[in-house]
């Protein structure tokens, strides 16, 4: 055991309605590598934070060197020599590499000195920095350099890099490995966070997969094959689907060679989606978050127009056109992002509720808002879809997250759509109102309406798909039918195979 | 420790509570600013609030200049409330004002002297125009090119007054006024005077402007589908775009607005009570519309009794620098202060004061 560094037994912590981390434990050694598996809302987040000091557990306890360990704060935390790189940089545009460097120690020293010893450690560890940039000209990989610097100024025993590669060009990610098998060399432990199977692989001793908020097994990732890691990591819990007696009718969505660059600079580039969706179809689309999802639904709604031809609804080209105009022939959408994105805060849900159907619950006429039927339309929504709040009039910031989200898509239900796009339909949702809403879409596909859900929630995907395909760095990998799917299949595909071609030579 | 809580809804109370608030501690502030400068703070209060509606000396001359200020102020309020509701803002509603009442002018010069009854309708649209056109060119620069609508309509505040001068002293000037700078003036040319409606209110056609203009605006943010796109882009942009809003529209739509507004504003104050084009046309309307706008919390009818209250101030400022030597300097302070406190009381709207215990951590 002595060279055991951090030592994590039973570690327990609960937030209201759900457990983030349920008795979880493993050790990380001396110098090695470590990573920490698994999906979104695994309870990989909540972990680290506990090890850094950012949140205090329930229940268990760690130990650093053999001594308790419970930082109660992140500057406890690094004075152990427990140090993080966020997924998210925290660095000023305006300042310099130095400057920023500067801000984040406890006792700076001057600044000549500071910026020899940037150049010095971004020297020894292969890190190409120039002290005196100014971070707004730095690419997203620079950044991060200037945050691993940050780091590594502190002469860390515990490196935490929460999932480093998602900002990085390939050949980035190649520089980085590089700098993490040195620290390696030099006796650094590095806990190392991602959900990319390969990556891992390629880089990791040792691996401790989290699956709803528990440690199923920690397993030697050289030795463990990436459809082994994918099984453990997505379960093989879910329900086999059965089959759904579907009359597929005519096409009523046609996406081809959908391609979108990236907005403002951020986010994913949409990259030659083409698919097809039929009257009465459920198709699921899956895949980590931060792939597209996002993208997909914006250029579908209509909030970002596509070049001519990419997406023809009802067989007319609707590329050009916005929400509005989609809307009225029956394209109707409900985004992720409930507060701020389908609903307006501070406005009521009669007014939420004009937001969306105005015109095709002909709640406005002749450019005049019939505040009576709009409210009756509210209630409609909130009778049907069993919202709980006092009334119409409430404004949605005041709702619970699970109910706004009954009325952001009943909202759109209630309207009877031809196609509706929904990303995340549940995410939140308790597990009652979460069936509801299952079954409200599948009610809506068996009246003959064609749904495209976006959803990272595997179980219900399986449930309510007719054909599934998944979602990687903006590709669209084709929809296949879910009976024939299995494990490794969907596994590799989530897990960073990118084609399904991979899949079919695994088969 | 006291800590500020988010109220899980607007607080309809404090909506309306926090603007008399604001107004009874500018008055209490204002009172102690007044009484360090050697003034009765009662008195000065008095002059102020008081003075220019009751006071048996003053009234008869200051009762009607109430509606005289309040007129270009109302209006245009009217105009920035509707853009600042969608997240627009328009700080050079002056020179919009100037270039509305330069253009008007320019309108009625051209054909004088005629004595056309068309020829006021026809002024009237051209300072429309006049303001509009100066409020579109911060709005093209801001749909086609990002620039920063603030900047841009302040600064070309800077520009129309040099217009103005060049107006006064140049192409508008009086052939007839022997080299004076100037223009002719329209309370000698009955045809387009916009004198008063009925005599002894102040009431002229801008007053009656005013009136229609918050009507218009009550009906446009409460009943109609643009009103409610405008509400929407100002509170949650991303909303606004998915519900289908264009955003380029609605800046367009609310510069617009404001200018034209702010425009006709000019054009009744020259034709009306300044009389003419002079260099120092201009007294301020367009900056302290922006306060007489947040003083009304950016409703009609607030905005209403936030012009009648912010001329009042004016008028009653004015009687004071008068009768007990307040400088004038002091009675900006004194609206500043307004303005000031209105925006703090109306965290309330949105946040709570609750004691909280220092939280563990």
């Amino acid at each position: 055991m002595d060279d055991t560094l951090l030592s994590i037994q039973g570690l327990t912590k609960a937030y209201p309605g759900v457990v983030a981390n349920d008795d979880v434990s493993f050790d990380i050694r001396k110098g090695e590598i470590h990573a920490l598996l698994g999906e979104n809302g695994a309870g990989k987040s909540t972990l680290v934070k506990m090890i850094y000091g950012l949140v205090g557990p329930d229940r268990g306890t760690m130990t650093l060197d053999g001594n308790a360990f419970a930082p109660p704060k992140p500057s406890v935390a690094r004075q152990a020599g427990v140090a993080m790189v966020f997924q998210h940089f925290s660095l000023f545009d305006a300042l310099s590499v130095a400057e920023n460097v500067a801000l984040g120690m406890e006792n700076p020293p001057k600044p000549r000195d500071l910026a020899a010893r940037i150049s010095e450690v971004s020297e020894q560890y292969g890190l190409p920095l120039d002290p005196s940039r100014e971070v707004a000209s730095l690419s997203a990989g620079e950044r991060q350099r200037v945050e691993i610097i940050r780091c590594l100024l502190q002469d860390p025993r515990l490196l935490i890099m929460d999932e480093p590669t998602s900002v990085l060009t390939p050949q980035e990610v190649d520089i980085l490995f590089e700098t993490l098998r040195k620290l390696k060399s030099e006796g650094t432990s590095i806990l190392y966070i991602s959900h990319k199977l390969e990556e891992i692989r390629a880089l990791c001793d040792h691996a401790s997969i989290l699956r709803h908020g528990k440690n199923v097994g920690t397993c030697t990732p050289s030795e463990t094959s990436a459809r082994e890691m994918a099984e453990m990591m997505v379960g093989s819990s879910f329900a086999t689907p059965k089959a759904r007696d579907v009359t597929l009718g005519e096409v009523v969505l046609t996406v081809d060679n959908l391609t979108l660059p990236a907005l403002d600079g951020i986010g994913t580039p949409l990259r030659g989606i083409s698919f097809e969706l039929r009257k009465g179809e459920v198709l699921g689309i899956g895949g980590v978050a931060g792939n597209g999802q996002d993208e997909l639904l914006m250029a579908l709604s209509g909030e970002r127009l596509s070049d001519p031809g990419m997406v023809h609804f009802q067989g007319k080209d609707v590329s050009r056109q916005g929400p509005g105009e989609r809307r009225l022939p029956g394209l109707l959408s409900a985004p992720e992002e409930r507060l701020g994105h389908a609903a307006a805060p501070d406005m009521s849900l009669t007014e939420n509720g004009v937001l969306t159907a105005g015109k095709r619950a002909g709640l406005v006429k002749n450019g005049f808002i019939d505040w009576a039927k709009s409210r009756l339309f509210a209630e409609d929504v909130i009778e049907k879809f069993d919202v709980r709040t006092p009334g119409p009039n409430v404004a949605a910031r005041a709702l619970s997250g699970g109910n706004l989200q009954k009325y952001v898509v009943g909202r759109e239900i209630v309207q009877k759509p031809e196609l509706l796009v929904i990303n995340q339909p549940t995410w939140g949702v308790d597990a009652a109102a979460a069936a509801a809403i299952r079954q409200a879409l599948l009610d809506l596909a068996h009246g003959g309406a064609a749904i495209l859900v976006i959803s990272q929630d595997l179980d219900e995907l399986m449930e309510i798909s007719d054909r599934f395909g998944a979602l990687n760095e903006g590709r669209l990998s084709t929809p296949r039918p879910v009976q024939g799917l299995d494990m490794e299949q969907i596994g590799l595909m989530m897990g960073g195979a990118h084609d399904m071609e991979a899949a079919h030579a695994a088969t | 420790m006291l800590r500020l809580e988010k109220r899980p809804q607007p607080s309809r109370a404090w909506v309306v509570l926090s603007p008399i608030l604001a107004v009874i501690l500018t008055m209490i502030v204002g009172g102690i600013l007044f009484a360090m400068l050697g003034a009765n703070p009662f008195e000065a209060i008095r002059t102020i609030f008081w003075d220019p509606i009751f006071s048996e000396q003053f009234s008869g001359f200051t009762r009607p200049q109430l509606l005289v200020k309040a007129g270009p102020l109302i209006l245009i309020a009217i105009g920035l409330s509707i853009g600042f509701k969608a997240g627009i803002w328009n700080i050079g509603a002056e020179g919009q004002y100037i270039m509305g009442a330069i253009c008007g002018a320019a309108a009625g010069l051209a054909l004088y002297p005629s004595d056309s009854v068309l020829l006021f309708p026809l002024m009237l649209v051209a300072g429309a125009l006049g303001g509009w056109a100066w409020a579109m060119i911060p709005a093209i620069l801001k749909t086609k090119l990002g620039t920063n609508e603030i900047l841009v309509s302040l600064m070309l505040v800077y520009v129309a007054e040099t217009i103005l001068a060049s107006a006064a002293s140049g192409f508008l000037r009086n052939p007839e006024g022997m080299g004076f700078p100037g223009s002719r003036n329209f309370k000698e040319w009955d045809a387009v005077y916009n004198g008063e409606l009925i005599a002894g209110t102040g009431m002229h056609w801008g007053v009656v402007a005013a009136f229609i203009a918050v009507i218009a605006a009550y009906v446009l943010l409460s009943r109609h589908i643009q009103g409610f796109n405008i509400r929407l882009t100002g509170e949650a942009p991303r909303a606004a775009r998915f519900a289908g809003v264009n955003p380029s529209r609605i800046v367009i739509l609310c510069l617009g607005i404001s200018g034209a507004l702010a425009g006709l504003a000019g054009f009744f104050e020259v034709t009306g009570p300044a009389g003419q084009i002079t260099i120092d046309f201009n007294a301020g309307y367009g900056f302290t519309a922006i306060i007489v706008a947040f003083l009304g919390r950016l409703n009609p009818i607030g905005i209403l009794l936030a012009g009648l209250l912010m001329a009042l101030t004016y008028i009653g400022g004015e009687l004071a620098q008068l009768m007990l030597g307040v400088p004038g300097a002091a009675i900006q302070l004194f609206q500043g202060m307004l303005l000031f406190f209105l925006l703090a009381t109306d965290v309330f709207t949105n946040f709570r004061l609750r004691l909280a215990k220092k939280e563990a951590v």
